[in-house]
């Protein structure tokens, strides 16, 4: 991602055409376009198995592409020659798994990526954890292990591990499907405020109340395809495609 | 204490514990212990690196360099441990340059029957140990690498930072009792005269066989013992490895 790539921060930061995906002869995305702002928080619905968690892990290349194209920061995401470092720098990814290194302390998680990846001085490093931690209200766990927290308190602490190496865009792949209701909550509120202070999110999420309060755009995916966006305030009472008319009465 | 030994010896003729009392015999069960203790230390080490780097290259993308790995496994895996230290040293040990000594006519293998050994040994407990290894790092989930590798982790930095400390904490029992056989397998080196503690015991009652009994009292107590140390370490070394919370 060379300064010389002409993006500029009126441009889409992320920008899809016509993305096809497949694993073997499983067509998984068939064709997705869509583009997201600087600052926008874009929420990806739908029903499971119609290709939405494909679909952001395309974005941070941990799965290829086999037509069409991606572009971060204008840069080809699918590009042989694409220095995956600084894609990874620049986007940040949060799992529905919270997939810690159980062998780390939180801190230790937080600060693993910029000391080993980013080679950033320990001291400097371990500050930003620290407040990092105080940012996704975890003080005082810092030398808890991932084994000792529980499911949303792990899922804060990817946030943070995330954060941590400041990245522009945010990738969240159905971070709360795993945790019990209350807990939630707590990992949405850190979502919240990261969307508050102008963070890129694309999350993938089956929490529609949450999509309808924090999102600036929803997408509708079902079988590899977008059938239905808009803005939240129309798109839950005016949508007009009865796949995701029947998805939502089904769901709300 | 001599004295006594020397008594028990006379009074009793099958108990001379020969090595007690006459410094000759002693210093040979001494340093059998010491070149047991060093030949198990070397194949301990070189077997664990042969581990790590085979499991290592089984995850390569080359097809043919997965095949040599499966088929050194194979090979020293299938075939006893005794047969392939006497391969080595007769058979591949004819092969081995040699170098001329000081005096200017004899000639010294470059590899020695310690070498032979220690170079058998290792890889024949090697081969368990890439196998306990790749089951180890199997048994890191896919998605934890995922996680290392969207924080921008090379391949290499995902192996060293986070597979390999976790697969090392599963494989630790199995590696464990790999290397326990292996310190009792370097007993069979007395087929190449390796001057080990079963090999210096072995000269003792031959040339003594009034030391016959316990000589062998002698060889079990120090194997119960080495071995007995080498499990000690290692089940602190797990408790040391354990992950609070995890796995458990």
């Amino acid at each position: 991602m060379t300064p010389n790539s002409g993006w500029t921060p009126d441009q889409p930061i992320i920008s899809l055409r016509n993305v096809h995906k497949s694993f073997g002869e499983l067509e998984v995305l068939k064709g997705v376009t869509f583009d997201v702002m600087k600052g926008e928080v874009v929420c990806i619905i739908g029903p499971s198995g119609s290709g939405k968690s494909t679909l952001i892990r395309c974005i941070n290349a941990l799965n290829d592409i086999q037509e069409g194209s991606i572009q971060v920061e204008g840069q080809e995401v699918h590009d042989a020659h694409l220095d995956k470092l600084e894609l990874r720098k620049k986007v940040g990814m949060v799992f529905q798994q919270y997939n810690l290194f159980p062998h780390k302390t939180a801190l230790q998680n937080i600060m693993m990526a910029p000391v080993k990846v980013l080679k950033e001085p320990k001291e400097e490093v371990e500050k930003r954890a620290r407040a990092l931690m105080a940012k996704v209200r975890l003080q005082g766990k810092e030398d808890a292990y991932p084994g000792e927290l529980s499911g949303g308190q792990q899922q804060r602490v990817a946030i943070a591990r995330s954060l941590a190496m400041r990245p522009d865009v945010m990738l969240f792949d159905e971070v709360t499907a795993a945790l019990d209701p209350e807990t939630v909550k707590e990992v949405l509120v850190t979502i919240k405020d990261l969307a508050a202070e102008g963070m890129t999110c694309i999350l993938v999420t089956h929490e529609m109340g949450f999509a309808r309060e924090v999102a600036d755009h929803i997408y509708f995916t079902d079988r590899g395809v977008i059938v239905e966006h808009g803005p939240p305030a129309t798109f839950f009472t005016e949508a007009s495609d009865p796949r995701t008319k029947e998805f939502l009465s089904q769901i709300l | 204490m001599e004295d006594f030994f020397r008594e028990l010896a006379e009074e009793a003729p099958r108990w001379n514990f020969i090595w007690m009392y006459e410094e000759r015999q002693q210093d040979k069960i001494l340093s059998g212990i010491w070149m047991t203790i060093k030949l198990s230390v070397a194949c301990v080490v070189l077997s664990v690196i042969i581990g790590i780097v085979g499991a290592w290259l089984q995850g390569a993308r080359s097809r043919i360099v997965r095949a040599i790995v499966q088929g050194y496994i194979q090979f020293f895996r299938n075939t006893p441990p005794f047969v392939q230290l006497l391969f080595f040293y007769f058979a591949l040990g004819q092969f081995t340059p040699v170098v001329t000594g000081d005096d200017g006519w004899t000639q010294y293998p470059i590899i020695t029957n310690v070498g032979w050994a220690i170079i058998s040994l290792s890889f024949f407990a090697g081969a368990f140990n890439v196998e306990i290894f790749r089951a180890g790092i199997e048994a890191v989930p896919n998605s934890t690498q995922e996680a290392a590798e969207s924080l921008g982790f090379t391949r290499l930095q995902t192996y060293k930072e986070v597979v390999l400390p976790l697969a090392f904490r599963v494989s630790l029992p199995a590696l464990n009792n790999n290397l326990v056989n292996l310190v009792k397998t370097t007993t069979q080196a007395l087929a190449l005269a390796v001057p080990e503690l079963l090999y210096q015991s072995v000269t003792i009652w031959n040339d003594y066989p009034s030391a016959q009994y316990p000589t062998m009292l002698l060889v079990w107590v120090v194997y119960i013992l080495l071995v007995g140390i080498l499990v000690l370490g290692m089940h602190r070394w797990e408790r040391g490895m354990r992950i609070p919370g995890y796995g458990t």
